[in-house]
């Protein structure tokens, strides 16, 4: 299946788990590229790389000061892929809700016969 | 339905490697019922899928080799089917078989799953593993909303989203 590039919306960037990290990483902080170089131990062209990917889709933001770059996590971009999951882990807690409620009566149809 | 019976929680969903997605849950109910709900089709209608699904095929041939198929009818008319093939059965502990979503386009993009149940005091734990070939057909499984809660490292992203939100 063809993926979609990962600068097409925040689903697709966080989709590689190194860009979850990075997220991780930064917190709720406001950092710089080395900062995050030390906390990941990964290269400066790979951070780099990274958060290219995420500040084109907004989850990332930048603001220069002096001859630093500083990089935040933009926590409303973050909000659909969290309303995202909650909404999956309730698709599957229905499936197995429904699982338990039909183990609670074959449970009961057992303790009769 | 009844409200006074004791449900051991919610599922939870984790990412133990680039390939696996890992689906844990516990029920009160012993082995053998929670193993005869998975691989007795009656059953399975009942509850697999949607509560609003039609189910059009439920088929379960279980023996090592044998084959399963699931089809439903979901909301708006769309048809979602599964299937695969047992590889092992070790009633009422476990199941490996493979799974195949018909609507992905590569062939050779089954999954392994492996179903644990695991009783203790009358309590069954159960795990399902999902063991993709290739980390891009897992992911683009997650992405296909077959997953039931990617809780990748969430939790803290959770915690910037509240903090971020508090402080709006």
């Amino acid at each position: 299946m063809p993926r979609a590039p990962t600068t097409t919306d925040a689903f697709n960037a966080v989709a590689e788990a190194s860009r979850r990290d990075l997220l991780d990483a930064i917190g709720a902080e406001e950092v710089t590229v080395n900062e995050l170089v030390d906390r990941l131990g990964l290269s400066q062209p790979t951070v780099s790389k990274h958060l290219g990917v995420l500040r084109a889709v907004d989850l990332v933001l930048v603001r220069t000061a002096g001859r630093n770059r500083w990089y935040r996590v933009n926590g409303p971009a973050l909000k659909p892929i969290h309303d995202w999951v909650r909404s999956f882990e309730r698709t599957w807690n229905l499936k197995l809700d429904r699982l338990d409620d039909l183990l609670v009566e074959l449970k009961s149809q057992e303790e009769i016969q | 339905m009844s409200t006074t019976r004791n449900r051991h929680g919610s599922a939870t969903v984790t990412l133990p490697s680039d390939r696996e997605i890992l689906i844990t849950r516990q029920f009160d109910a012993p082995a053998a019922l929670v193993f005869k709900a998975w691989t007795t089709p009656e059953l399975v209608k009942r509850w697999w899928g949607f509560d609003s699904s039609q189910w059009l095929v439920c088929e379960i041939d279980l023996r090592v080799g044998g084959g399963w198929r699931y089809v439903t009818r979901e909301e708006g008319g769309f048809e979602v089917g599964f299937h695969g093939e047992f590889r092992v059965i070790d009633a009422p502990h476990r199941i490996v078989s493979t799974e195949v979503y018909e609507g992905f386009p590569e062939p050779d993009a089954g999954a392994l799953n492996t179903i644990v149940f695991d009783e203790q005091a009358g309590v069954t734990t159960m795990t399902v593993n999902v063991l993709h070939t290739k980390k891009e057909h897992r992911d683009a499984h997650i992405e296909s909303g077959m997953e039931g809660g990617m809780q990748i490292s969430m939790n803290r992203l959770e915690d910037i989203v509240v903090d971020l939100s508090d402080a709006a």
